[in-house]
């Protein structure tokens, strides 16, 4: 019975639990018996007893989710996989969160992730790495690493992730699970810790591309605690285009595939070649503006995280400093509980929004984010979307890359365009090489959310990806 | 600003006083992680009065900074304000406002930004054991205005600050109801020495004491020969001296940067005109805001019976230091006249030019020129505001003269009896035709003998 539930997607769950035939607290305690099954995958910071949601006309009522542990749940810890918030206990929900709460959902934990939502690994975090259950000994990707690895291992239906430069949509690619982050504003920031607030957003990892766009159903949407989120445009007038079948047509990035390694570039060209055949069309589009995105994305993460991340001094929670000394040697302290790329970030981010080097660095960074997002904006007008590999590279071995900090940044080149631009982008499985998931990634237009989960639904279709690790 | 019910950036109420500590907040005030803030348009609103009334110009669009500090008042470690260093729009700018005697003060911007909380020594600065921090205060909306270096002394200081703040009172935003409401940072370079910036200044009556006190102790120093840097220093009210806030004074770092989380504002025309006109209220505030300025029963009531005469008013007294009682009845009587001699015109000329005309009547009382010149103004006729310059009576000023002086010429014969009166004259009133002076003064000379 519990192994016919971990098999069932979120749709199918909560198809059964409407009908009646399984109930809310048995898919909850069969996946929380998992969990502590499982934790040697370290996917998860805080689990959860169960807790019957009163919502039961809720569209998805009873089913159990995962929540990245950067997204604030009253009453339920919040860490962002950091010392600094290691017992901080939010007083209010996220708008997310009250979404999926009105909606009939009982919250299963909160996941691992690299610490403030900094990095690309799923290795910096002060709970330790979280692991891949393709193949324990490698990273799941980051930085919602606990909830792509809790989705892959069957540990939750689908979890909630957030995506700054490809915090979702990377680890969904090493893990083999569907990730996608939505347009700017799509879903309200309200509760999301801020990392870099003008790139981030709220966004689902799940099993398939029909039961994302089930979550993203209930939380999307414009909040009035979020200044920057809006209610989603109907469908363009290229609605006409977009047809059931295939027929539309992808945008190939060729100047980046410097950075590909060999495995993954034979599954993405297979992928394409398959696709091509299919009646998808492709054609390689120069995009001059992609060579410094990479570099001024993170000016501007750096620069607001340096501010973001001010707030973390003490003085109304996380660790307290030694209080009979001066504030100022005390808020200091305090600030050593950081982690080594958090402090990086910050002391990026502090240099480059100092005046002298403001215009060199950040002033800049926003000219080249305008010009990439006005260039994409015009390639936009003949395709329906973009086609990258999520990764350019396979999973590497946890500790691997500890000391080589810039290529783990590079693994970021496809994914941080679509934070820059604000464009929706989804992350999809598209083969195994060497036992390893390689994902492909569709970025759309923005806005047109729903356009983009509806090719991707029929891509994944096409290219009929099935596989599950074995742990 | 506490003429608004809630907080900057969220609901929170803005009557912290007397409160508890730490009992008027909420995640987005106290900087919670994962709190955004959400701009209250009423702010805007509220800031935007400020600008009509000091005839700044707004700007079409208001953006957000974040300006880094860390200081345990500041619950973010940023204050989210209007003002960039690195040159954003301020809500509004340019504007001016004038003194009693004619003075005018330039208003360089007004912008919004949000209070930090307040720290509490228990026993005093010196004494307390610990540093507490009281938020209930934090997110309340301030709006910043900034003048130019226009004050040569610091009556002029008090004065604006006394003015503006009446000013603000009778456009509703009750700056003078609650103690702290109005606050203001002094600048003062003494004799070519750096500037010496004056903070913790609680209003009209402390800012001249301590640009009195900072002007002597500057004084002090340059006949001493010591040079006077650029320093921040505070004002103690209880011991009345200013003192140095840090021993060495760095050009602060304050990392500006945009909020990304409050998108632009848009202010456009249309918005800034229904603020202007919403100034007006109903007839009953018109005639009580009117009595209140002094204008008499009669003139009040045709003022507030007539909301384009009665935003003129306000206008003129709400950025001018004139007797607002004498502006009042002006405008009811002889402008009212001129206005309704030519059909009642839209009274849509530049308030300065008005201003101008007016002052000039008030202060010389010549009749047939204001109607002229109103005339010119309602026709939409460029005013030349030298030409207003209010005429002095010279023999007013003479007769004043001889009897303050009568005891001095006693003993001076002729030319030097003429002499010496014309200088005291022009002392007075230097701008004087002197050959008409020397004309009438010689004439009353021979008729005293
Ligand atoms: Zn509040």
């Amino acid at each position: 019975m519990s192994s016919g539930i971990i098999s069932k997607g979120a749709r199918q769950l909560v198809d059964e639990l409407q009908r009646g035939s399984l109930e809310a607290s048995e898919v909850f305690e069969t996946y929380r018996k998992r969990i502590n099954e499982f934790t040697k995958l370290n996917a998860f910071i805080t689990s959860l007893e169960y807790k019957p949601n009163a919502r039961k006309e809720g569209s998805i009522y009873g089913l159990p989710l995962a929540i990245k542990d950067n997204i604030s749940t009253e009453g339920i810890r919040t860490t962002c996989a950091s010392l600094m918030l290691k017992d901080y206990m939010p007083p209010y929900d996220a708008t997310a969160v009250a979404k999926l709460k009105a909606a009939g959902v009982s919250i299963l934990g909160k996941t691992n992730m690299d610490e403030f939502g900094m990095g690309s690994s799923g290795e910096n975090s002060a709970f330790g790495p979280t692991r891949n259950p393709w193949d324990i000994e490698r990273v799941p990707g980051g930085s919602s690493s606990g909830s792509a690895v809790a989705v892959s291992a069957r540990l939750s239906p689908a979890a909630l992730g957030t995506d700054t430069g490809g915090s979702i949509r990377a680890p969904a690619s090493f893990t083999g699970t569907v990730g996608f982050k939505p347009s700017y504003g799509y879903v309200s920031r309200y509760g999301l810790i801020a990392y870099a607030n003008s790139l981030e957003q709220i966004g689902v990892i799940a099993r398939t591309v029909d039961d994302v766009a089930l979550i993203f159903g209930v939380i999307r949407g414009k909040d009035r605690f979020d200044s920057t989120s809006t209610d989603a445009k109907p469908l363009s007038n290229n609605e006409s285009k977009l047809p059931s079948g295939g027929h539309f047509r992808g945008a190939l990035l060729p100047q980046l595939s410097d950075l590909v390694s060999k495995d993954v570039r034979e599954a993405f060209d297979s992928s394409v070649a398959k696709l091509d055949s299919q009646g998808i069309g492709f054609a390689e589009e120069k995009v001059e503006e992609l060579e410094l995105a990479l570099k001024s994305y993170y000016v501007v993460a750096c620069c607001e995280a340096t501010t973001n991340l001010a707030r973390y001094d003490g003085v109304r929670y996380g660790p307290v400093a030694d209080p009979s000394r001066d504030w100022k040697s005390a808020i200091s302290e305090s600030r050593t509980m950081f982690g080594k790329e958090v402090k990086a970030r910050i002391m990026l981010g502090s240099y480059m929004l100092s005046s002298g080097y403001y215009e060199e660095y950040y002033l800049k960074a926003l000219y080249i984010r305008r010009n990439l997002k006005l260039r994409l904006l015009k390639l936009s007008e003949s395709y329906d979307f973009i086609y990258t590999p999520t990764m350019p590279v396979l999973p590497w071995k946890i500790g691997e890359m500890i000391d080589d900090p810039l290529q783990v940044y590079l693994s970021d080149a496809f994914t941080v365009i679509a934070n820059l631009t604000g464009a929706p982008a989804i992350s999809i499985p598209i083969a195994l090489k060497k036992g390893l998931p390689v994902g492909g990634q569709l970025q759309g237009r923005y806005g047109e959310d729903d356009r983009l989960l509806e090719m991707a639904a029929t891509i994944s279709g096409l290219l009929k990806f099935r596989g599950e690790p074995s742990i | 600003m506490v003429s608004l019910k809630s907080k900057l950036f969220c609901t929170c109420p803005t009557d912290y006083r007397g409160k508890p500590p730490n009992t008027n907040i909420c995640p987005i005030c106290t900087g919670l992680p994962g709190a955004l803030p959400v701009l209250n348009v009423k702010a805007v609103e509220e800031g935007l009065k400020i600008a009509v009334a000091l005839h700044a110009e707004p700007s079409s669009a208001s953006y957000f900074f974040r300006k880094s500090y860390f200081y345990p008042d500041l619950p973010k470690n940023f204050q989210i304000t209007q003002y960039d260093k690195a040159g954003g729009v301020p809500l509004a700018h340019d504007g001016y406002y004038t003194l009693k005697k004619g003075k005018t003060i330039r208003i360089e911007r007004i912008h919004m930004e949000e209070d930090p909380g307040r720290i509490y020594y228990e026993g005093g600065r010196g004494e307390s054991r610990f540093s507490l921090v009281d938020y209930n205060r934090s997110g309340i909306a301030l709006v910043e205005i900034v003048t130019s270096p226009d004050f040569t002394e610091p009556g002029e200081a008090r004065e604006f600050l006394e003015l503006l703040q009446k000013n603000l009172d009778e456009i509703g935003i009750n700056v003078s109801e609650y103690e702290g409401s109005v606050r203001c940072d002094a600048n003062i370079s003494y004799a070519g020495g750096e500037r010496v910036e004056v903070k913790n200044i609680s209003g009209a009556t402390e800012v001249e004491k301590a640009l009195r006190y900072e002007s002597v102790r500057q004084r002090n120093m340059a006949t001493r020969g010591v040079k006077i840097r650029r320093e921040t220093r505070s004002w103690d009210e209880r011991r009345r001296i200013t003192i140095s806030s840090r021993s060495k004074e760095v050009e602060a770092e304050y990392r500006y940067m945009p909020e990304e989380d409050l998108p632009p504002v848009s202010l456009n025309q249309a918005i800034i005109k229904n603020i202007a006109l919403n100034m007006r209220g109903s007839f009953e505030d018109r005639y009580r805001i009117c009595t209140k300025y002094g204008v008499g029963e009669e003139a009040a009531k045709r003022l507030a019976g007539d909301p384009a005469l009665y935003t003129l008013f306000m206008s003129i007294v709400g950025a001018s230091g004139m007797d607002a009682s004498r502006v009042g009845n002006v405008l009811a009587n002889e402008f009212a006249f001129v206005v309704k001699k030519h059909n009642n015109p839209s009274l849509s000329g530049d308030i300065s030019s008005l201003e101008t005309i007016i002052r000039a009547y008030i202060s010389d009382g010549d009749r047939s020129r204001f109607i002229s010149a109103t005339y010119s103004w309602i026709s939409g006729i460029p005013v030349r505001a030298e030409e207003y310059k209010p005429k002095v009576d010279i023999d007013a000023l003479i007769d004043k003269t001889l009897e303050k002086e009568i005891k001095n010429i006693g003993n001076l014969e002729g030319k030097r009896r003429l002499d010496y009166l014309m200088g005291q004259i022009l002392k007075v009133s230097s701008q004087l035709n002197r050959k008409e002076l020397y004309i009438k003064l010689q004439k009353k000379l021979e008729e005293l003998g």
